[in-house]
């Protein structure tokens, strides 16, 4: 009935998850891994693990929590709130929807290293500049009883460090998705340094022999399987993105009302107040898409591209408008490495483009909506 | 009395089954429009039989305002048969038997600051559709500053001496009575100086008149009060202390439009003009098509936002001054969607045909969305001020 309602449940996560984030990841642990080098904390991973958040979606049977959607999202949308950088969106979300579409021991195994904090996987998609799962370009040749892979991967995120890749590429007729060891003969990753100091890869894939076996779902079908996962860390993405919106505004808010020119606070000053507002709306618009999206994933998961994508596009507007009105509100200190404000900026940029900027989903939109 | 039965479910059954005997045919087309709202009064000519036995039944039921304490006239249902009642409704696609401002707005302002007599004497004619009201807030010189308003009620012994203009009075030519903000302490700071008064619209010296607007005929008009005699009991409330009752109808009326979401959804759909102004139905320009692409998912998602604080009423959180976004969003959208479509429709959209339901005017029409009930600007000094703290 009340569909649209935060459950009390939910809100009990999610001030759980904040209580542990708080301690355990605030911004300051993601600036630390930045000056030392480094883009993830494995030691944080294990405690998200055994929390029975790495099996937030992996059946009870196999060791998971089993808590759907919507409660990933909420575990996400904290995340972003500090920009915790974790492997939950790609292994936990992504490579656990991918294997739940499949029925057979292989998947209910690596379910349970999911689960377990025992496994990290990374999805290996784009080719160009942007994500555009219908063009790729990577083959996978039949030879004899299997494939050979053959071509480059960008933008993998996690590919730095996890141990499985879940790595699309064109068949006979049509595409394949694969789930291979990183570590298989033929692959070599390079990670990138980038802006949101977190890991990212480009990985290249030169005679990599599969089986069978490899093939996660069935040959030339990789959407059935790849559909439902991407729908589901395209939403959870949507709520990380929506935790660091708001989580950006507040901090703005916050300096809006202690920070003083002219004498008076400049949160006193209407052009400042009213842009406020307008960005306060802006989220509290956007909240609805997100929460949307979780329930249509967890009720009617096979009419939810609309609700996801709907939920990525909004959540990519509203982090862009909160993070340049964060840093332009701040004035020059908004712009100094040692202030916050532009790990917020740095990190909704990434997130903008991984999984489908706004372009694709209101592209998606469109093509439902007819027009 | 229907409104006896308090389970429920035992409520829905005699509801269905006194629905099924007692909602005339023709009154089960909800949502077709203006044309089918009726809004009662001592001039309302009934656009059929069925019309006046709708809401005869209806209100004898007390179900014209199903939760006004039954005393007044009202139906006394709390919330779970409420809500039972609309869903009943609904099922059958019942049109709402009575609408009016006294309804929406005198009745939860006399509710909470009326004296007994006054609702007493002013409840009951509303619920059975006998008396339109209307709202007399406005003035030429007090539009965002409401709280300025000039129009004065001069203390005379045994009666009020009313003299001023109201303007935007919705309907004032309809009505048959008007509540209005009136400023009864000239020397006392402006928001403490005001009262709220109910005047009799047949008093000597009241005129009223229609306002055409750019979109052509509307339904505001402006109000004059030459010398108007009012009786002193006519206050609701503390004389000197209507901005408090006024403050809380403006509330009540934007939580109802988050509730409801009153004229904030519906209208030209996107497909409806594609249909007419494209060959193939298609939108093939590209920036107009970017544009349409925009105003969707706006939709989509301030349509889910309605439907969120929807549900968030029926779960007993109340939307507060966040209404203010709602309002903002909503009307801000609804301008952005009409400038779409009339830029989609191009040069065949440009024929003045303003007494026919026609997109021009609909345009021209939305221009005020973001102005009435409280400019988009106001709604963003609430925002700011109330939701986020910020310093005044």
């Amino acid at each position: 009935m009340a569909r649209l309602v935060i459950t009390e449940e939910e809100t009990m996560l999610a001030d759980a998850a904040r209580g542990f984030l708080d301690d355990a990841a605030p911004v300051s642990a993601l600036r630390a891994l930045r000056d030392a080098h480094k883009t993830h904390d494995p030691e944080l991973w294990k405690q998200m693990a055994e929390m029975g958040w790495a099996g937030v979606l992996v059946p009870e049977d196999q060791g998971g929590a089993d808590m759907g959607f919507a409660a990933a999202n909420v575990l996400a949308q904290e995340m972003g709130k500090t920009l915790v950088a974790s492997p939950f969106l790609s292994t936990a979300v992504i490579a656990a929807t991918a294997l739940r579409q499949v029925s057979d021991a292989r998947a209910a195994a690596a379910l349970a290293d999911i689960a377990s904090g025992d496994v990290t996987y990374a999805l290996a998609i784009d080719e160009g500049a942007k994500f555009s799962p219908q063009t790729t370009a990577m083959t996978a040749r039949r030879v004899g009883n299997g494939f050979q892979l053959e071509g480059r991967k960008g933008f993998v995120v996690d590919g730095g460090f996890a141990e499985r890749l879940l790595v699309l590429a064109r068949t006979d007729d049509g595409l394949t998705l694969f789930d291979l060891p990183a570590d298989r003969t033929g692959i070599t990753r390079n990670s990138r340094n980038m802006i949101d100091s977190r890991d990212a890869s480009t990985i290249d894939f030169s005679a990599v022999a599969a089986t069978g076996d490899d093939v996660l779902g069935v040959v030339d079908d990789a959407m059935a399987v790849l559909r439902p996962a991407l729908e589901a860390g395209q939403a959870a993405l949507a709520a990380e993105m929506a935790g660091t919106a708001s989580a950006a505004f507040g901090i703005t808010v916050g300096y809006l009302k202690e920070r003083k020119q002219f004498g008076s606070p400049i949160g006193s000053f209407q052009a400042l107040q009213h842009r406020a507002a307008h960005l306060w709306s802006e989220i509290e618009v956007t909240s609805s898409a997100i929460l949307n999206a979780g329930r249509m994933l967890d009720l009617d998961p096979s009419n939810a591209t609309l609700a996801v994508s709907l939920a990525k596009a909004r959540a990519t507007q509203t982090a862009k408008l909160a993070v340049i009105e964060g840093v332009q509100m701040h004035g020059g200190i908004g712009m100094t490495d040692a202030f916050d404000i532009g790990f917020y900026m740095k990190r909704a940029r990434v997130a903008a483009e991984w999984l489908g900027d706004y372009s694709y989903h209101a592209e998606q939109i469109a093509r439902i909506r007819g027009f | 009395m229907l409104a006896d039965i308090q389970d429920p479910e035992a409520f829905r059954t005699s509801f269905r089954v006194w629905l099924g005997e007692n909602c005339p045919p023709e009154m089960r087309d909800a949502g077709r429009g203006e044309d089918t709202i009726c809004w009662g009064g001592k001039r309302w000519a009934f656009t059929s039989d069925a019309q006046r036995v709708w809401l005869e039944r209806m209100s004898a039921q007390g179900l014209t305002t199903p939760t006004w304490p039954c005393v007044y006239g009202g139906g006394g249902l709390d919330r779970a048969r409420e809500k039972v009642f609309y869903e009943e409704l609904a099922a059958i696609n019942a049109r709402s038997p009575l609408q009016s401002f006294g309804i929406w707005m005198l009745g939860p302002a006399l509710l909470k600051f009326g004296s007994e007599i006054q609702k007493a004497t002013y409840l009951p004619p509303v619920t059975r559709g006998e008396i339109r009201w209307c709202q007399g807030y406005s003035e030429p010189g007090a539009g965002s500053d409401l709280a300025s308003v000039q129009t004065r009620a001069e203390d005379m012994g045994d009666h009020y001496l009313v003299n001023g203009q109201k303007i935007w009075t919705s309907y004032a030519d309809h009505a048959d009575w008007i509540f209005a903000l009136v400023r009864t302490d000239r020397e006392a700071p402006k928001h403490l100086g005001i009262s709220f008064i109910l005047i009799d619209m047949a008093t000597p010296g009241v005129t009223t008149r229609p306002i055409r607007l750019i979109s052509g005929a509307s339904v505001f008009c402006e109000t004059f009060f030459d010398n108007v005699k009012v009786p002193k009991e006519n206050i609701v409330g503390t004389v000197n202390r209507g901005w408090d009752v006024a403050k809380y109808l403006l509330t009540h009326e934007r939580e109802m439009i988050s509730s409801g979401g009153a004229g904030l959804s519906g209208g030209r759909s996107l497909g409806s003009v594609l249909a007419q102004s494209s060959p193939d139905g298609e939108l093939n320009d590209a920036t107009l098509r970017a544009e349409a692409m925009a105003c969707e998912i706006q939709s989509l998602a301030v349509g889910l936002t309605l439907e969120r604080y929807k549900d968030q009423a029926a779960a007993g959180q109340g939307a507060g001054d966040a209404s203010a976004m709602l309002k903002y969003v909503g009307t801000e959208l609804n301008k952005r969607r009409h400038e779409l479509l009339m830029s989609i429709a191009g040069s065949q959209a440009l024929d003045w045909n303003a007494e026919h339901d026609s997109l021009p005017a609909d345009w021209l029409r939305t221009k005020a969305n973001s102005i009435e009930g409280g400019t988009s600007e106001v709604m963003l000094s609430i925002i700011s001020r109330r939701v986020l703290g910020l310093p005044g």
